[in-house]
């Protein structure tokens, strides 16, 4: 990385211009929100009314608040079904795919299907399958003798949530763990056959240490998306003024900045939630240290 | 002998396993478009192919909702994708240019800074922003929706960077023994070879901002002349499910995601290559 062109005369002007739409992205859109949401975090505002100093009082309120913890702790539990889920299912796939067999570009297509489509359009769908007495799922399942789930009430929401949100995601992982895959060298399989590894041995001592450096992207990647999900949570348990029978954290702070306009509680949820993601991806980047495998 | 049995039994389960995965993906879309063939007495039946079939649901649609919102809908839909699609593809490109190619002092600080805010959920910019564009009067428009398009982004510029370091740099050497400047390098080069990336990088724009509901549903005012597709569609399911027209839901579902089906279908590739691409050295 040490090569480079070296701008001559006028055209240093001309780097900075090419810099300059990202230097503004970077002073307004992402490092310069970051610290405004900070400070905002300090303040009790509600866009009419001057900012009043409220120092930790907001912070202080959302440990008090159960409402906010049980969104919080909504989030890490959808995060801790999702991120596994996604990782599992779509390596599942991949690995699948990767045996040479006929018709591999179809299967990748209608698996890549639900990762172009809006969620919000498919959620229609999903919203559809789960319903009650008349959903295709219970049909399903009372076809098979068994009883019918109340897939969207409070105590399964959760479940059915991640689901959606898994089958949406499993397309983008495919193709991940797909390019991790192919770039496994053919001999390391012929010389094991060789040795008399079985399949399963070949997939536990070649290919899963082979694919971590993939696995680490993807759970990174999963992880960020898990922490944001919202469409098919807005979708399936939205209610009256911005509630949610899965109410996760970003509908806490969706719900206190644009319903309620308390903008000083809405910015400490947001911190909350980026020490969160900060925390996980400290942690994430502990474990690549130790079992990611860089040839 | 023994193994090629072996291999016709594992290569059995494996199209057993895949095809049932298959179904669970594609399942949703059938019925979709199933359920928006249908007359809406039918609306709950377990067919897959309609009996009677109709298109009286598309006809409703398009007329019958109220101020006519579903050309609107679109028109909005599509104007705000393009133009974010012509900010990121522009601004993305010339800093990915800077940081490939081009040597200057802090480029590893800036652009490892740029990589980081990747990891800055989008909820923690939103409030910010919203008081931003609040303060220019914007809040309403579509402006806040096309306007940060136009100041670059970590992923974008990620991946046109990953695809510029491809290129080989003696055609740069070339070039500047030939007089060129950074500009042709950049227009001339770069632009026109990286073709794969940026199609790429256009696709998931539009997918992106096609489908996106939060910033829409902050930003734009309910009213259905002004919003997105994706909006219009999530207010639709209020109103029609209480009227109980799911298979009117449905064909407003199959249009909204028509257009990116059919991006889908004639740039599979780029899509394809575009994730692998974004997955592969860090």
């Amino acid at each position: 990385m040490d090569y480079g062109l070296r701008p001559l005369g006028r055209e240093r002007l001309w780097l900075w211009g090419l810099l300059f739409p990202t230097l503004i992205g970077l002073a307004f859109g992402t490092i310069g929100s970051l610290l405004a949401t900070l400070l905002l975090s300090f303040f009790s505002w509600d866009l009419i009314a001057p900012p009043r100093w409220a120092g930790l009082a907001n912070y202080i309120a959302l440990v008090e608040n159960d409402a906010y913890l049980k969104a919080f702790t909504n989030t890490i539990t959808f995060t801790a079904l999702y991120v596994p889920g996604v990782v599992i299912f779509s390596l599942l796939v991949a690995v699948l795919l990767n045996r040479k067999i006929r018709g591999v570009s179809l299967f990748r297509t209608v698996y890549f299907l639900p990762t172009v489509t809006s969620a919000v359009a498919t959620a229609l769908v999903w919203n559809m399958f789960y319903g009650k007495d008349t959903g295709l799922l219970n049909f399903t399942l009372e076809s098979l003798g068994l009883a019918p789930v109340c897939w969207l009430c409070r105590e399964n929401a959760m479940m059915s949530v991640v689901i959606v949100n898994v089958w949406g995601a499993i397309g983008e992982g495919m193709i991940i763990f797909l390019a991790g895959l192919t770039a496994i060298p053919r001999e390391y399989y012929e010389a094991a056959t060789v040795d008399g590894a079985s399949n399963l041995q070949q997939f536990f001592k070649i290919t899963l240490p082979l694919i971590t450096p993939s696995i680490f992207f993807q759970t990174l990647i999963s992880a960020i998306n898990a922490f944001q999900a919202y469409d098919y949570i807005y979708m399936l348990t939205r209610r009256g003024q911005g509630d949610s029978t899965v109410p996760v954290a970003v509908f806490s702070i969706y719900r206190n900045a644009f319903n309620f306009f308390k903008m000083g509680a809405a910015s400490a949820q947001a911190i909350q939630l980026a020490l969160l993601v900060a925390l996980f991806m400290g942690l994430l980047f502990i474990f690549e240290r130790r079992y990611v495998v860089y040839e | 002998m023994k193994s090629s049995s072996q291999r016709l039994i594992l290569d059995f389960i494996t199209y057993i396993l895949l095809a049932i995965g298959a179904v669970a993906m594609i399942l949703p879309f059938i019925w979709m478009m199933s359920v928006s063939l249908r007359l809406p007495a039918n609306q709950f039946s377990r067919e897959i192919i309609p009996n009677p079939l109709t298109w009286q649901n598309y006809v409703e649609l398009w007329e019958k909702l109220p101020d006519q919102a579903y050309p609107y809908l679109l028109f909005n839909s599509l104007k705000i994708s393009l133009l974010t699609l012509i900010g990121q593809v522009l601004t993305c490109a010339m800093a990915a240019f800077a940081f490939a190619v081009v040597k200057f002092r802090g480029r590893e600080l800036l652009f490892a800074l740029l990589l980081a805010t990747l990891m800055i959920p989008s909820q923690v910019s939103l409030i910010p922003d919203f008081i931003l564009f609040k303060y220019m009067n914007l809040i309403g428009t579509q402006w806040p929706l096309i306007l940060p398009a136009f100041w670059g982004g970590a992923f974008g510029t990620f991946l046109l960077r990953q695809y510029f370091l491809t290129i080989p740099r003696d055609l740069v050497d070339a070039a500047r023994m030939d007089g060129a400047s950074l500009w042709d390098i950049f227009w001339r080069i770069y632009m026109p070879l990286s073709r794969p990336a940026i199609a790429a990088l256009a696709i998931f724009s539009f997918k992106d901002t096609w489908n996106d509901l939060l910033h829409p549903l902050v930003y734009l005012p309910s009213d259905m002349h002004q919003t997105t597709m994706t909006v219009g569609l999530a207010f639709f399911q209020q109103q029609l499910q209480m009227g109980g027209k799911f298979t009117v839901l449905m064909a407003g579902a199959f249009l909204s995601i028509l257009p990116l089906l059919i991006l889908f279908f004639i740039a599979q590739r780029q899509f394809i290559e575009g994730i692998a691409l974004s997955g592969v050295k860090r």
